[in-house]
């Protein structure tokens, strides 16, 4: 059951949540709506339930146009990131709700409840209240509540962001499962991109009630439509005119064509990880490696060496020196670079140039 | 050596607590059930059996009963109304809603009758015109006692929608119910004790008042009475005659005992 939604804009006030959004979310796929707080990825999957009103544009779930319908008549699934169980009701009438509300026979409700709680693996709590389940038994309750009117697509709002750490890996994991088993049309939200990068089938990033780029998650990890994308999917660092993940760094001992002088400021250990951070001219790019290269490298602070973007890198060439927030710190100092040899297609203007790409 | 003196601060603080609630609740209650209960069962039963008593009681039971009613219907509107909706004006509806709190009861009656009054109230004299008696009649009682008992079910019910949030009714939503069936599966329940608890109270505030219905009432006793309990209270007082703490002392009981099976039945505060 495909989602549509074309030209949605909304607004709270003066705040623009959705600047004229486009999406199409294809049948039974796993879709992650990724990007920073407040970017409007929550809004549009609200609005795609009915649960808001876009000022503007439309939806369409399975071809039918769904925009003025009520939540109520859409037959979605939505689950909150904050489980929204209720209270007052077993785990077992939380589930058969829906079921109820639709007057399906007693024992119709009672196999297909039975089914979902085995599916979510609560089959021996359903007498429980919800106040006696843990935070990750709340969730994986209300997604069977969710599944349990086996709804057209099922809209998740950051669904694992109130647990931690361990049980959101969990479930994640969980949910991808499961959803090879369901294939139920799925959206979710969050701001956790290893989390989307891990789970979803297609990723799309949203920010400033726009979205950045579309795509697999490889696809965008290793072609980042700008710097925000590429950014936002995980740590970048500038090497000359160019953004590259860190990881990406060659660090050599000897000068080869197109490296980069370079000299080592502070080593940091992180776990298995070593971050080197370099000084290089105006630079200051910061290499990941792991300990086994540094070992091998020899690496001291003061050390000099010779950086250059690995050939199968991801990278963008800067054209303008506005400084994107990367999330990491790759940017400072940043001087204006004249526009790259490399790169291909038109840059948005607003933001930097558009990548070079990959060659792997 | 720290657990001594907190020790020492809460027994300090229980003897005050203890001295505040004996001085202020419990000796005056406690001589008023002394002085009923030495006059004996007789006196008490033909204090309160009295045909006038009864008359009494009815329409202190009609009165609160009605205005009780009123109360949980726009407690519960008024509550849903500020805690979900956003609108213009709704920080005034909240201070007004406790306005009845701050206004001295005589005030309040004093107001209705300029506004309701057969003789020269801005809608009293068309209505008296139209055969509707407000002000000296039931109706008349039956909105003060409504406006001094307003704030209460609103005030036990806002916050535990404030704390519940609007997910289990956006929940249920989604999961295709109907307003009418959200508001009886999953709001209705999710207020039950706040609502039971504003209840209880506007039940004790409605039948304790005394003000605002001797300002609008006219205390008369008799057919076609307007006269209340707490009301026959304050005439067998101001006559010296007796009846008065019989009369009290069933009024005292209805209210205690209705905190007091509220408060047995309402579960403990579980941990979520």
């Amino acid at each position: 059951m495909s989602i549509k939604a074309v030209g949605v804009v909304k607004r709270f006030g003066q705040f623009v949540a959705l600047d004229g959004v486009d999406l199409a979310v294809e049948s039974g796929r796993l879709t992650a709506l990724l990007g920073p707080s407040g970017g409007g990825k929550s809004t549009l999957l609200r609005i795609i339930g009915g649960l808001e009103e876009p000022d503007a544009g439309t939806v369409h779930i399975d071809g039918v146009e769904a925009t003025g319908v009520p939540a109520q008549r859409r037959n979605v699934g939505f689950v909150f990131q904050h489980y929204a169980a209720f209270k007052h009701l077993s785990v077992y009438r939380n589930v058969a709700f829906g079921l109820e509300i639709r007057k399906r026979p007693k024992q119709e409700i009672r196999r297909r409840v039975g089914e979902l709680l085995e599916l979510v693996h609560l089959e021996q709590f359903a007498d429980r209240l919800p106040s006696q389940l843990s935070g990750g038994q709340r969730q994986r309750m209300a997604l069977a509540r969710a599944l349990a009117v086996e709804p057209k697509v099922l809209l998740l709002d950051e669904p694992f962001g109130a647990l931690d750490a361990k049980v959101r890996k969990e479930l994640r994991d969980w949910l991808r499962r499961l959803h090879d088993e369901v294939h139920v049309t799925t959206v979710f939200v969050t701001h956790d991109q290893e989390e989307a990068l891990e789970v979803s089938d297609e990723l799309v990033v949203i920010n400033h009630g726009r979205i950045e780029q579309v795509g697999s998650p490889e696809d965008l990890y290793d072609h980042p439509a700008n710097e925000f994308v590429m950014g936002f999917l995980g740590p970048v660092t500038r090497l000359g005119d160019q953004l590259v993940r860190p990881h990406d760094i060659e660090v050599l001992a000897n000068h080869v064509d197109g490296a980069i002088a370079a000299q080592v400021t502070r080593l940091q250990r992180v776990g298995f990880e070593v971050r080197a951070e370099m000084s290089a001219g105006s630079d200051e790019p910061w290499v990941q490696l792991t300990r086994g290269q540094a070992d091998a490298l020899g690496l001291d602070p003061g050390s000099s060496v010779w950086l250059r973007a690995a050939p199968h890198a991801a990278s963008l060439t800067l054209q303008g020196c506005e400084g994107a927030d990367l999330g990491e710190d790759g940017l400072r100092g940043a001087g204006p670079t004249e526009p790259g040899g490399a790169g291909a297609g038109p840059g948005e203007g607003r933001r930097g140039g558009v990548g070079a790409g990959t060659a792997p | 050596m720290a657990s001594r003196v907190g020790r020492r601060s809460r027994n300090g603080l229980r003897v005050v607590a203890v001295l505040y609630v004996t001085a202020l609740v419990l000796v005056p209650l406690g001589v008023i059930t002394w002085r009923t209960v030495r006059q004996g069962g007789h006196a008490f039963w033909s204090a309160i059996s009295s045909a006038q008593a009864v008359e009494a009681f009815r329409l202190t039971a009609i009165v609160a009963g009605s205005a009780v009613v009123i109360n949980i219907v726009f407690g519960v509107g008024v509550a849903l109304l500020l805690t979900r909706y956003h609108f213009p004006g709704k920080r005034v509806l909240s201070v007004l809603i406790d306005v009845p709190i701050s206004v001295s009861p005589i005030v309040v009656g004093l107001a209705l009758v300029l506004v309701y009054g057969p003789n020269n109230g801005w809608f009293g004299l068309p209505l008296h015109n139209a055969g509707v008696d407000i002000i000296y009649a039931v109706p008349g009682m039956i909105l003060a006692t409504t406006f001094v008992a307003l704030p209460l079910v609103v005030r036990e019910v806002v916050p535990v929608l404030e704390d519940e949030g609007f997910e289990q009714e956006q929940a249920a939503r989604v999961l295709g119910a109907g307003a009418i069936q959200r508001f009886r599966r999953i709001t209705l329940p999710t207020i039950k004790w706040a609502l039971a608890y504003g209840v209880v109270l506007s039940i004790a505030r409605s039948i304790g008042e005394f003000g605002a219905v001797k300002v609008v009432s006219g205390n008369i006793s008799g057919s076609g009475q307007t006269q209340t309990a707490t009301l026959l209270v304050d005439e067998r007082v101001e006559q010296l005659e007796p009846g008065a703490y019989q009369v009290s002392l069933v009024l005292i009981a209805v209210a205690v005992i209705a905190i007091i099976v509220v408060s047995v039945i309402r579960p403990k505060e579980n941990v979520s």
